[in-house]
């Protein structure tokens, strides 16, 4: 039995667009702290990560856009060319070596993905990914190249792998959805807020892929204040369909985790309850129709304090079978506390009364549940004509 | 915006005596459900839909391969120009419950447009095909307000997508729908507020969505 592997360095802390920027990498710090002290990563498992190379970025981005990023990290990148590229925003502002920075990232998920399918093995994790709004030739959404398509390309290409990227960030997962659109060898799935207001405004429940890939890309837009309650059964049947539907032989999965009540982002009600159950259905999943085999990056997650540190611990905690309970360990909550804004909570779980209560819950469990069957409509009919 | 930006250049046209059966296979083919129908000239002389088509409205004993288009097609064609405007469309596709306007210059048939077409100009118009936050703001129907609003976005540094204004329940007021090129309107958002601007986005007592 191989043990699962955890992917880090501080090269992958070197992705920062400013110190006001809400993509802050102290999170992920925070995170690898927070399992530490927990005593639940060891460093046996602990992998460091390699730099892409330019080939490997070259299998989804354009030729253009990897050289207006080196050029821009490099300060020399005329203001001109910057908007063709999406390097003129607030979102995804220049900074200095991004080209490097943004190569140790996906470096990292392919170290994952050559660590699965070189047997050593079953589940890895590699937080600093999981940039899904990167375009072939173009930044979006705090995204410059998108690891996760690039691993997917990867994957298809060196060991000739039926992938199942799962989606569970608040933002639907653009990026990857429209580099494998018309591929019947990838299935994406993205449960996320509606686009009605939130960035990016797609991932309709009518995008269901095209030409050949028509019917493998599925989306799940759920309503503002969805709650657990509403979130947890819905995704269970749709990872239950989809992975029995397309039966892959990998499964990558995106954790934002930036659905959470506390988000400033987003506008989802979820706990630390979905954060318990998403990497739980993944795994489950993962045993039951592909031997186990699972990557699972990182994401969104904009309450660096109080969200991402324990919702990311939970994927780690699910790979290794730990359950995670009671209060978090007192040196990290000391060390951390003094520099947050905000009141660290002190447990794993969130209490009860972390929200006062919806008044439109049930109308928008419907909503949803109705969604939920408009998602998974051409599969079901399939199964029926069978 | 101009018809000849969203219309379709390549069209399938067919000539008067083609049989039912032969325009029929057509469309299928083409995966459409309208079809010119021309002269030598190219000039228009009718279209006919695939309901001038069902058997039904056949004169019954023959057969569909020995049925001209030319007895069944609709003479009076309502054709649109090149030059004219998007909106005029809109009303005219509304009014006169069809599904597709053929665009005419000079006599000759030059394009073609589908409902389907102004539909997706519309996705455009609103900007909802990149991606982008949408907000909402109420404001009073006097003029500037929309030039103040926007002052305040390109304080921000983030580009404008696309710009709606509905009208308000009441003469009183305008919404202005906005799409923006980023991921955290946040900023925006609060900076609106504290001017005072009623800022329709979802909020955390459920009551709006």
């Amino acid at each position: 039995m191989t043990k699962p592997i955890f992917v880090f360095s501080d090269q992958l802390l070197s992705y920062k667009f400013s110190n006001h920027h809400p993509f802050n990498p102290l999170r992920f710090q925070m995170a690898y702290e927070l399992l530490k002290e927990t005593g639940i990563l060891s460093d046996d498992q602990i992998v460091k990560p390699r730099k892409a190379t330019d080939e490997e970025i070259l299998l989804v981005h354009n030729k253009d856009y990897l050289n207006a990023i080196k050029k821009a990290g490099l300060g020399q990148l005329p203001e001109s060319l910057r908007s063709s590229f999406g390097l003129d925003t607030d979102d995804t502002p220049i900074f200095k070596d991004m080209h490097e920075a943004s190569s140790w990232l996906v470096g990292a998920t392919l170290t994952a993905t050559e660590q699965v399918f070189e047997g050593k093995t079953k589940k890895a994790l590699s937080l600093g990914g999981g940039l899904h709004h990167g375009f072939r030739g173009r930044a979006s959404g705090f995204c410059i190249y998108n690891d996760s398509s690039i691993a997917i390309e990867y994957m298809k290409q060196k060991y000739n792998a039926r992938v199942l990227y799962i989606d569970t960030d608040a933002h639907h997962g653009d990026g990857v959805q429209w580099a494998f659109y018309d591929d019947p060898d990838v299935c994406t799935f993205s449960i996320h807020e509606t686009g009605r207001y939130l960035f990016p405004g797609t991932g309709n429940v009518s995008e269901k892929g095209a030409g050949k890939g028509y019917g493998y890309s599925f989306n799940l837009p759920v309503d503002a204040f969805t709650e657990d309650d509403s979130w947890i059964p819905i995704l269970e049947e749709a990872i239950d369909e989809i992975v029995k539907f397309f039966k892959p032989d990998i499964i990558i999965s995106q954790n934002g985790v930036d659905a959470h009540y506390w988000d400033p982002l987003t506008h989802l009600s979820l706990t630390m309850k979905s954060y318990r159950k998403i990497p739980e259905l993944v795994n489950r999943a993962a045993d039951r129709y592909t031997e186990g085999r699972w990557i699972a990056v990182g994401g969104g997650g904009y309450d660096i304090w109080r969200v991402v540190p324990r919702a990311w611990s939970m994927i780690w905690a699910e790979m290794n079978g730990i359950e995670l309970q009671g209060t978090l360990p007192e040196a990290w909550l000391t060390k951390w506390q003094e520099k947050a804004p905000v009141d660290l909570p002190s447990s794993w779980d969130d209490g009860a009364d972390l929200y006062p209560s919806i008044p439109r819950k049930q109308e928008i469990c419907d909503k949803n549940h109705v969604m939920l069957q408009r998602t998974l409509q051409h599969i079901r009919n399939e199964k029926k004509s069978v | 915006m101009k018809v000849e930006a969203m219309m379709k250049t390549e069209v399938i046209s067919i000539r008067k005596n083609v049989s039912i059966e032969e325009a029929k296979k057509l469309m299928e083919s083409h995966r459409i459900r309208h079809l010119p129908i021309v002269d030598e000239q190219k000039n228009l002389v009718g279209i006919v839909s695939d309901r001038d088509l069902v058997l039904d409205r056949i004169p019954n004993q023959k057969s569909p391969s020995d049925i001209e288009v030319q007895s069944v097609m609709v003479k009076e064609v309502i054709t649109c120009h090149p030059y004219d405007f998007v909106e005029e469309l809109l009303s005219i596709f509304y009014e006169e419950r069809i599904g597709c306007i053929p665009v005419v210059k000079d006599n000759e048939i030059v394009g073609m447009i589908t409902e389907r077409d102004m539909l997706y100009t519309l996705i455009q118009l609103t900007g909802a095909h990149q991606p982008s936050s949408q907000f909402e703001v109420k404001v009073e129907n006097v003029s500037g307000r929309l030039a103040d609003v926007t002052a305040v976005i390109r304080n921000h540094n983030v580009n404008i997508n696309s710009v709606l204004v509905y009208p308000g329940e009441t003469d009183v007021t305008k919404v202005l729908v906005l799409r923006v090129q980023t991921m955290n309107p946040i900023p925006i958002i609060n900076h609106l507020k504290s001017e005072g601007y009623n800022v329709l986005w979802p909020d955390t007592s459920g009551e709006f969505v």
